[in-house]
C-alpha cells in the first residue's frame, strides 16, 4: 500500500515536472515557488552553464518582458524566453548562488550590512520606477544575496499578484508609492531591535497609510538613509535637542577634543603663572 | 572652496583668537595688537601649508600631525625670536596648528582651480 502511494506521488511529481523537449535546457531539481510559476535549475546545454529557469503557470509571457528591460546590477537578467510543449511560458535567467533575504539577515547581522542591502533594494526599484516598472510583491523572499554580497532583487511583478500582506500597501490600486510603503516594511524587517528611532522614522513615513504622505519616490528614502548614516539629520524624524546635540559632538569628536585640548592647555598655563 | 584658502582664512581666524588670549597675561597686554598681528600671520602660515598638503593627501590622521608639527614649529621660531615665554607660545601654538590641520582635511576643496 505505501509501495504504491509512494509510485503515486513519485508519478504525480513527475508528471508536473515541465517538459523540456526542443529547448536546449536540461532539469536539475526545483528552487521554489512563487504566485506565478515554479523556478528550477537546469542546464544550458549550449553554453554548459547552470541556469535558473521560471516556468510561468500561464502563456503569459509578459513578466520575462518586463525583467528583460530592466538592465541593472541588481536585477536578475533574462537570458532567453520560449514556449514549453504544453503550452507554458518559460525564461531562463541567470542562476543565482547566495541566500534570500531572510536568511541571509539570520547570518550577517550588522546593521550597516543591513542597510547595504536595503539601499541596493532600493537602487534597483528606483531604476525600474524610471522606466514604469512596478515590483507589486517586495518582501525578503523576494531577495537574494549572493555569496559575493550582489543583492537581486527577483520576481518583478505581473497584474495578477496582489502583494504579500505584511509587505502590501492597504492602497486600492497599486502603484510606484505601493512599492515605496514595500521598502519600508522591508526596511522595517531587516532592523535589529536596538535600531536607531531615526531609521524606524524612515521606515514608518515609507509605510504611511496615506500614500501621498509617503517618500515620493525610492531615491527620497535612500537619500535619508544615506543621511542617517552619514551622521545627518533625516526627514522623517523632528529629533530631540538632546538627540541632536549628541549626533553634532558624535559627528565632530574629534574637532571638539581638539577645541577641549586647547582649552586646556590655556587653563594649564594659567595655573602655572598663577603658581 | 580651494582648501588653501580655507587654510589662510582658518589660520587667520584662530590665530588671531590664539593671539587674543594673551589679553589675560597682565605684563605682554600692552604688545596685544603686535601679538595677534603675529600669530594670525603664523597661523595663516600654518594654513598655507596645512591646506597645500591636504590637497595632495587625503588623510585626517595626517592632517592634524602636519598640522601640529608645523604650529610647534613656528612656535618655537617665534619664542626663540623673544628667548622667552617658550611653553606658554609652543604649547598653544601646537594645539592650534593642529586644529588647523583638522579643519583643511575636512573642509574645502581637493580640486585644483583649474580644474573645478
Amino acid at each position: 500500500m505505501d509501495v504504491s502511494d509512494s509510485v503515486i506521488d513519485h508519478l504525480r511529481h513527475v508528471a508536473a515536472l515541465p517538459d523540456l523537449a526542443g529547448t536546449r535546457y536540461e532539469l536539475e531539481s526545483e528552487i521554489g515557488r512563487g504566485g506565478m510559476g515554479v523556478v528550477y535549475a537546469a542546464r544550458d546545454r549550449q553554453l554548459d552553464r547552470r541556469v535558473a529557469l521560471k516556468v510561468l503557470d500561464s502563456a503569459l509571457a509578459g513578466e520575462a518582458q518586463l525583467i528583460a528591460r530592466l538592465e541593472h546590477p541588481a536585477i536578475v537578467p533574462i537570458y532567453e524566453t520560449g514556449t514549453l510543449p504544453d503550452g507554458r511560458a518559460f525564461y531562463a535567467m541567470k542562476l543565482v548562488a547566495g541566500a534570500r533575504l531572510d536568511r541571509h539577515l539570520a547570518e550577517a547581522a550588522s546593521l550597516g550590512e543591513r542597510l547595504r542591502v536595503i539601499r541596493r533594494i532600493g537602487e534597483a526599484l528606483a531604476f525600474a520606477h524610471a522606466r514604469g516598472v512596478i515590483h507589486r510583491d517586495l518582501k525578503p523572499q523576494n531577495v537574494m544575496v549572493g555569496e559575493f554580497g550582489e543583492v537581486y532583487v527577483m520576481d518583478w511583478g505581473v497584474d495578477a499578484i496582489a502583494g504579500t500582506p505584511a509587505f502590501r500597501a492597504p492602497d486600492a490600486r497599486l502603484d510606484r508609492r505601493s512599492d515605496i510603503y514595500a521598502l519600508g516594511a522591508l526596511l522595517q524587517f531587516v532592523l535589529p531591535p536596538s535600531a536607531p528611532p531615526a531609521l524606524r522614522a524612515i521606515a514608518a513615513k515609507a509605510m504611511r497609510s496615506d500614500p501621498a504622505a509617503r517618500y515620493a519616490d525610492a531615491s527620497a528614502l535612500l537619500a535619508d538613509i544615506e543621511r542617517f548614516q552619514e551622521g545627518l539629520a533625516v526627514q522623517a524624524w523632528s529629533e530631540p535637542l538632546w538627540h541632536r546635540l549628541r549626533r553634532f559632538a558624535s559627528r565632530n569628536a574629534v574637532l571638539l577634543w581638539l577645541l577641549a585640548a586647547y582649552a586646556g592647555v590655556k587653563f594649564l598655563l594659567f595655573f602655572l603663572r598663577n603658581l | 572652496m580651494n582648501k588653501i584658502l580655507v587654510g589662510l582664512i582658518v589660520g587667520l581666524i584662530l590665530g588671531a583668537i590664539d593671539g587674543a588670549t594673551a589679553w589675560f597675561t597682565p605684563e605682554v597686554r600692552p604688545a596685544i595688537a603686535g601679538i595677534m598681528v603675529g600669530s594670525s600671520i603664523k597661523g595663516m602660515i600654518v594654513g598655507l601649508l596645512s591646506g597645500w598638503y591636504a590637497r595632495r593627501v587625503e588623510s585626517t590622521r595626517k592632517g592634524i600631525s602636519l598640522g601640529a608639527a608645523l604650529g610647534l614649529l613656528f612656535a618655537f621660531l617665534v619664542a626663540l625670536m623673544q628667548h622667552a615665554h617658550y611653553l606658554a607660545i609652543m604649547l598653544p601654538g601646537f594645539v592650534t596648528g593642529a586644529i588647523i590641520g583638522f579643519l583643511t582635511q575636512r573642509t574645502g576643496s581637493a580640486k585644483r582651480l583649474a580644474e573645478q
